[in-house]
């Protein structure tokens, strides 16, 4: 039992690793995608934007893949709950999310200008929606979804499409869209010279202050919010959620509980301002390679910060509190994430390694003369 | 108890069907392509011959264009499960996940990160750096093939799992049963090589084309010889290995299998193969002329003579049995559900575990197993048996199309082959009207294997009915046409740019070798190679 207990929360902590992957490695790309058309005005300066990344996007998605398997493999019951209950959100994001990979290769194919016009519209639409999306998705997980099980776990969504756009997820969405303006803009600095440069430069130090301001705000919205506690049950007990003897209470500022617990999480918090702060003041100054590392300890102090926040829960019910998901009562069996954990350890180091090698190959400025030479450039 | 509606399921299977075999018509080509890439940079890398590497950067061209919608319409699949088949997802979560996680894990980050370096990558890395990068991301596709049909093969066969009325899920008890399940096994490479005679088929077809009107001869030629040599092989591994899968499926699966045979009533072993049959579903028979060859069926599927093959109508009155024995066990899960220290209730449920399946076909009828009755529970054992007139004819068309490729492929080896050939100009003119085929079988392939499991979504322990989400139609008809729209859109660019890109041909190579007219072609096709360099 106590094995499986460690298991459970170091799948709590893999996912979270995962899940500030998918962060910071798509919402790069997203971002480039963003901001796109404001940052490159002409198709060359588009197109060497685009070619920054080219490279890497493919495999930087994966992490949204491998997210999706993960929370499948170690978290099926909310792979099952989540994805059903938001399914139009779902929708939304997958549709625009299918516009990138074809939006990367197809656009540069032909030379017409309403063809690039259009594609540079879809990667806008598929780096901003997705993004939105993803925070939003976070905001609503903080204040409870209104779903609940059948006697044989049959999850049952009683809540609407529109109201998972309620102000706090959008502010959720917005702090994310502005996190991902933030890590493409210093992307494009690090391998752009010139105008895209510039351009990409006033953009960080915009994106940067503005997602402390969201972050902020967010902050004390929650200290106010609906939060919940658990009771009743120890720790690896219960591995239903339709076991009677879990207690779910919910109180206003419920969810700084941990905080006072412990009050050394106040880091994490804390750490997303440290960064942000040091992040564009590195971007004001050109530093832009120190700005994204920057931007990418915000985002693991941004999600550190909710998790630690909701822990032990992952997917509270916002109708039937008792069903809520948690770290407790959501995961696999102990079989499974011993195997998953067995495969995460020995790939996930060699992902880290052969990306960077990646990144390492493709390193150095790239021009407009030499994407226009390459044949083989988007 | 909430449970989809008909209408739901209904739309829900569609849907999924649609956007899998969508899906499906991108992944073949790009698991059989980027091995015959990675073959062309050998060749160019050992060698040095430039034409190799032209040739390898032409066909990338065409992959990258194909990889683009794999990769978008990928994404549909990763979640479908969870946004379509939430009780599926929740009930096998536990199994069905793993391997996804590791697909992402070792495969597709592995392709994917690698498919940029290998695009990119020309003029930054060293020949053999480019080389190994190649072979990586054909590395790579392969072993996303190998896990996405673990995952399949669980729904097929479900070994290595068991039923835990704790958490009211089936649970892995033996990750090595999972992954070296017959049937994941069989199928993997059975689908792995049907993608290599895809892309085969591709470089062969294209190649033929160019030939027949004298463009780009010396990278055709080359590519035509070495596509075929390579198909040739394929088709060959992909007929054997079909063999095995069918005799897999005729333990591990015998609805499927008597659906594949038009097979109503148990016959003599050993059982004749229908070549032509008109099964209907209705009338429970053939109806119409049969074509049979006696005793083959039974050889190929038993590998026996003396192994019977059991016919649906007796596998209907087993699903009878088996559902019998499921409705005690799931009546005893109910009051174990209400009351978890009901001992009694647990031991009930494990008694007939194996069978709770079948009682969960029976809930279709009566959600109330306690009123069930005789004629509700001859219509869902009627339900067990899979849709015989679809299953029989997906397959042999699928057959059948893989002979004709075999054909063709051994003609096009041995002309490309062979100095003093007769005219083949007829051959190379209608290859490309042959391009559909691997596509088409790919397709047909998958129809019978997933068809064939019908009605289970895991073969005899979860039905299809009850596995979708409870969603309203609404939802329902908007994501349809939703994607419907989207993937009109996408595959009409996508053919668009592939043909542009086809006719367009590789930049600056081949052009005026031939000499033009189609009556050059058969000296051009079968002259030894030339060692030019560019």
């Amino acid at each position: 039992m106590e094995v499986y207990i460690v298991l459970k929360v170091v799948w709590w902590l893999l996912l979270g690793i995962l899940l500030m992957g998918l962060a910071i490695m798509v919402g790069m790309d997203m971002g480039v995608g963003t901001i796109l058309r404001y940052v490159g005005r002409t198709d060359g300066e588009r197109r060497v934007a685009l070619n920054i990344i080219g490279p890497h996007w493919d495999g930087n998605q994966v992490w949204f893949i491998l997210g999706g398997g993960a929370i499948f493999a170690a978290w099926p019951v909310i792979y099952a709950t989540a994805f059903s209950g938001l399914y139009v959100v779902m929708l939304l994001l997958l549709w625009t999310m299918i516009i990138r990979p074809v939006g990367f290769e197809y656009r540069s194919k032909l030379p017409s200008v309403a063809w690039r016009n259009a594609w540079d519209w879809g990667l806008f639409v598929s780096g901003f929606v997705p993004m939105l999306v993803f925070g939003a998705a976070m905001g609503n997980a903080l204040q409870g979804f209104p779903y609940h099980f059948e006697w044989n776990m049959a999850s049952v969504y009683t809540g609407s499409f529109i109201s998972l756009f309620n102000p706090f997820a959008i502010l959720a969405g917005l702090l994310s869209v502005s996190m991902s303006i933030f890590m493409g803009a210093a992307m494009l600095m690090n391998r752009a010279d010139g105008p895209l440069f510039e351009r990409s430069r006033k953009l960080l130090v915009l994106s940067g202050p503005l997602a402390l301001l969201l972050f902020s705000i967010g902050g004390i919205w929650v200290a106010n919010m609906q939060g919940y506690t658990l009771s009743g049950a120890t720790p690896g007990a219960v591995s239903n959620p339709l076991d009677p003897r879990v207690v779910v209470e919910s109180a206003s500022g419920a969810w700084l509980t941990n905080f006072r617990a412990i009050p050394a999480l106040w880091l994490l918090p804390l750490l997303t301002y440290a960064s942000v702060v040091l992040g564009t003041l590195a971007g004001r100054a050109g530093k832009s390679h120190f700005a994204w590392w920057m931007g990418a300890l915000a985002w693991i102090g941004i999600l550190g910060t909710v998790g630690v926040a909701m822990f032990p829960f992952m997917m509270p019910s916002s109708t039937q509190a008792a069903h809520s998901l948690t770290v407790w009562n959501a995961s696999s069996s102990e079989h499974t994430l011993v195997w998953m954990s067995l495969w995460t350890a020995v790939f996930v180091p060699a992902i880290l390694a052969y990306t960077s090698w990646a990144f390492w190959v493709m390193r150095g400025k790239v021009s407009t003369e030499q994407v226009e030479n390459d044949e083989h450039a988007y | 108890m909430i449970v989809p509606s008909e209408t739901v399921v209904e739309l829900s299977r569609w849907q999924f069907a649609a956007t899998a075999l969508y899906h499906f018509l991108f992944v073949p080509l790009t698991l059989g392509l980027s091995f015959i890439l990675a073959a062309m940079e050998t060749v160019y890398v050992t060698t040095g011959r430039v034409i190799y590497k032209e040739m390898a950067q032409f066909w990338g061209k065409l992959f990258a264009i194909n990889f683009a919608l794999g990769v978008a319409t990928g994404l549909t699949m990763e979640f479908e499960f969870g946004t379509n088949w939430s009780f599926y997802s929740h009930y096998v979560g536990d199994i069905f996940g793993a391997p996804l996680a590791i697909e992402g894990l070792m495969a597709f980050f592995m392709e994917s990160t690698f498919v940029g370096l290998m695009l990119f990558g020309w003029d930054r890395l060293s020949k053999a750096g480019h080389l190994s990068v190649t072979f990586l991301v054909a590395l790579g596709s392969n072993l996303s093939a190998l896990w996405i049909l673990v995952a399949n093969g669980f729904m097929q066969d479900p070994v290595g799992a068991t039923f835990n009325p704790v958490s009211q899920r089936m649970e892995l008890t033996s990750f090595f049963d999972l992954l070296f399940s017959h049937d994941a096994q069989s199928k993997f490479v059975h689908t792995s090589i049907a993608g290599y005679v895809t892309g085969a088929m591709f470089v062969v077809t294209i190649s033929a084309w160019y030939l027949s009107r004298g463009r780009h001869v010396e990278m055709a030629r080359r590519s035509l010889r070495m596509g075929a040599l390579f198909g040739v092989f394929s088709v060959i591994g992909v007929i054997t290995l079909g063999d095995a899968l069918g005799f897999v499926a005729g333990s591990a699966q015998p609805t499927k299998l008597a659906a594949m045979e038009g097979m109503w009533e148990t016959e003599p072993a050993p059982a004749p193969l229908k070549l032509i049959a008109f099964p209907s579903d209705s009338e429970q028979r053939n109806v119409g002329p049969t074509l049979e060859l006696p005793g083959v069926a039974g050889i190929l599927i038993t590998h026996s003579l003396d192994k019977e093959l059991p016919g649906i109508k007796e596998l209907e009155k087993r699903a009878a049995e088996r559902i019998r024995n499921g409705i005690p066990g799931m009546l005893a899960l109910q009051r174990y559900r209400e009351n978890p220290d009901d001992q009694a209730a647990l031991a009930t449920v494990r008694e007939h575990e194996e069978d709770l399946g079948y009682a969960m076909l029976l809930m279709r009828y009566a959600p109330d197993l306690t009123q069930a009755t005789p004629e509700q529970i001859e219509q869902a054992a009627r339900d067990s048996i899979p849709p015989v007139w679809l299953t029989f004819w997906s397959f042999r068309l699928m057959i059948g199309l893989a002979f004709l490729m075999l054909i063709y492929l051994i003609a096009m080896a041995t002309f490309s082959l062979s100095k003093q050939c007769a005219a083949h100009d007829f051959l190379l003119k209608i290859s490309i009207w042959l391009l559909p085929a691997p596509f088409l079988a790919c397709e047909l392939g998958w129809l019978t294997a997933e068809l064939g499991r019908q009605p289970w979504t895991v073969y005899e322990k979860l039905p299809t009915w009850i596995s979708a989400s409870t969603h309203s139609e609404a939802y329902l008809y908007f994501s349809l046409i939703g994607f419907t729209l989207i993937y009109l859109v996408f595959i009409v660019i996508e053919m668009f740019l592939m043909v542009k890109f086809i006719r367009q041909g590789p930049a600056g190579y081949g052009h005026g070798l031939a000499g033009g007219g189609s009556g050059t072609i058969q000296p051009v096709l079968s002259a030894p190679v030339r060692h030019e360099e560019a």
